[in-house]
């Protein structure tokens, strides 16, 4: 498939806000078992929400750019029963919508304890809106993955490590972010997000390398023989039917030699996993937000790698109908 | 039920595009917009279109056989590119089984065109809506036209009848009969899309002649040693009459 640079965007951006709305949830709901030491509302939370919002909003224009009526998005909410992306539409400005209520909550400090237990544990309002934000984080992590993994004539993408790939990688970007963003405003949190940082991309980093050799080992069901229904073993395509170019060349085609693909297939190994994992331990040592920093704009470069090859290394099958002019 | 479709028998295919250019001229002026045309003269002349012939190599030279193979959308009866659409603008209609779509609801996500593993949507690059075969269903239930041209222009175009048009959930209708006698077949069937369409082999004619059959064992003339006429170099009637 040919990379588009809109979902390449759309996909990490909205992976880098979901990732942190996960981290903030997190980090809320063992303070309120007093597992963490408790943050100010305003300085860590409001903010730290305000700056998921902000990837989900410029997801949300990046996906703009991919169609060619936006002025009609609205009507793509209306096939939730069938398509994915109707999911998809639905759930992203549901999950915009939870974030920007949890950051104005916590910014104006409209929060009030619901519930305290015996044992002390707290169950705030915030905390009800942080664990409907998490269920919708899941979900659209699941509809973003479900848009690719429910085609099944890609075969690169009809597997369920789609999905996990997906969650971690969106999941691993925001708790980077998120260790940098602690470092300046909350600096008990740090190693906390750091080392979560850490395990979520050591786990993708295993999830990843799993489906990029499920993939090398991939027999494509349909050839040449089930696109025309010839039985023959020799069959070469002499001409596609007309002499320039067309959607079906420039939309299914990477255009790029198999070099390329191995660079960038180990571009992206680098830059999403050892790395950022150098550069956030290296930060959590010597307390530098610049470093920290540097390993989330790290791996976001690398994400956007390995975005672009996700797309490339799915083979269509229209293109067994496209093989020479 | 009805299930409109084509039939196409490579065995009488020529390619001569003579489908593809007659799809275009219909569809292009027809009620839902033209269809794009780049550089149609130019270097790099590109634009949509809802037909197209390729021509496939069978074989490793000089025992070839050259295929012609004409490809449109086949109107899926278990279309994938129909469930995915987000917004509705894909569907299939209920009287026919034709697949459409509603060019005023479409947001040109192309998403459609990935979940066709036949490579027959093109999104129509001025317009921004996604394009595909109709059918010609603004042809077909014309009662304005002549009955005999009440049919895709593709297949009124074909100057050998390679197209047929019909429906193939009628067991009794020309097509599917023709699909059952001829072996017509589906593309890509490992998808489970069951395409409405379908394709003729090529049919080779053979002919065995054995040796006893150059010599006619039973031939009464040489029975008794009489030849079939007078030697070649005497003398014919005409020959005397001209003296
Ligand atoms: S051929 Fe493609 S576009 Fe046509 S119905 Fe089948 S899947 Fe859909
Ligand atoms: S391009 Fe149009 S018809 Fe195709 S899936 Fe998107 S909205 Fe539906």
């Amino acid at each position: 498939m040919h990379p588009a640079f809109s979902v390449i965007f759309l996909t990490t951006l909205i992976g880098v806000g979901q990732g942190i709305f996960l981290a903030l949830f997190t980090g809320q709901s063992y303070s309120a078992v007093e597992l963490l030491p408790t943050q100010d509302s305003t300085r860590f939370y409001g903010n730290a929400a305000f700056i998921a919002l902000g990837f989900l909003i410029g997801g949300l224009i990046a996906s703009f750019f991919h169609l060619g009526h936006p002025e009609r998005a609205w009507r793509a909410a209306s096939q939730w029963r069938t398509s994915w992306l109707s999911r998809e539409v639905i759930v992203l400005p549901i999950m915009m919508g939870l974030v920007f209520i949890y950051a104005i909550m916590h910014h104006f400090g409209w929060d009030s304890v619901l519930l305290t237990t015996d044992t002390g544990a707290q169950l705030s309002l915030t905390l009800i809106i942080a664990t409907l934000g998490m269920f919708t984080t899941f979900a659209l992590f699941i509809c973003t993955g479900m848009v690719y993994a429910c085609l099944k004539f890609l075969q690169e993408w009809h597997t369920p490590l789609t999905i996990i790939n997906y969650t971690l990688f969106g999941t691993a970007s925001g708790f980077i972010l998120m260790t940098a963003f602690a470092n300046t405003s909350a600096p008990d949190l740090m190693n906390f997000y750091g080392i979560w940082a850490s395990i979520i991309t050591l786990a993708v980093f295993v999830t990843r390398s799993a489906s990029l050799i499920r993939n090398a080992q991939i027999k494509h069901k349909s050839t040449i023989q089930t696109a025309i229904g010839v039985r023959h073993s020799r069959i070469q395509q002499k001409s596609m039917g007309f002499m320039g170019g067309s959607v079906n060349t420039r939309d299914f085609f990477h255009h790029v030699s198999l070099i390329f693909m191995t660079k960038m297939k180990w571009i992206f190994m680098v830059l999403v996993f050892p790395v950022p994992l150098m550069l956030l331990w290296m930060g959590m040592e010597t307390h530098s937000t610049a470093l920290l920093f540097a390993a989330f704009v790290v791996q976001y470069v690398g994400l956007l790698a390995e975005r672009w090859f996700f797309f490339a290394q799915a083979n269509h099958p229209q293109n067994l109908y496209y093989q020479t002019v | 039920m009805t299930q409109l479709a084509l039939v196409i028998d490579l065995n009488v295919c020529v390619g001569c595009h003579a489908c593809v250019t007659s799809c275009k001229e219909w569809n292009t002026s027809g009620p839902a917009g033209s269809m794009c045309d780049d550089n149609p003269y130019g270097k790099d002349p590109t634009g949509t279109f809802f037909n197209r012939v390729q021509t496939y190599e069978i074989g490793e030279f000089p025992n070839t056989e050259t295929l012609h193979f004409p490809k449109s959308c086949l109107h899926c009866e278990d279309p994938p590119c129909v469930p995915v659409c987000p917004t509705g603008a894909s569907y299939k209609r209920k009287e026919d089984g034709i697949i459409l779509v509603d060019y005023d609801k479409c947001i040109g996500c192309r998403y459609c065109s990935w979940a066709c593993p036949y490579g027959v949507r093109e999104i129509d690059e001025h317009l921004k809506v996604m394009k595909k075969c109709t059918l010609c269903v603004d042809r077909i239930y014309d009662e304005t036209l002549p009955e005999a041209e009440r049919k895709p222009a593709c297949v009124l175009a074909c100057p050998t009848s390679a197209r047929l048009f019909g429906d193939v959930h009628d067991p009794e209708s020309a097509i599917s009969v023709t699909i059952r006698e001829e072996g017509g077949y589906q593309l890509m069937p490992e998808w489970g899309t069951h395409p409405s369409n379908h394709y003729l082999p090529r049919r080779k004619t053979h002919q065995h002649i054995h040796e006893d059959e150059l010599q006619r064992a039973d031939n009464p003339l040489k029975k008794e040693q009489r030849g079939p006429s007078t030697p070649i170099d005497a003398p014919t009637l005409d020959d005397s009459t001209s003296w």
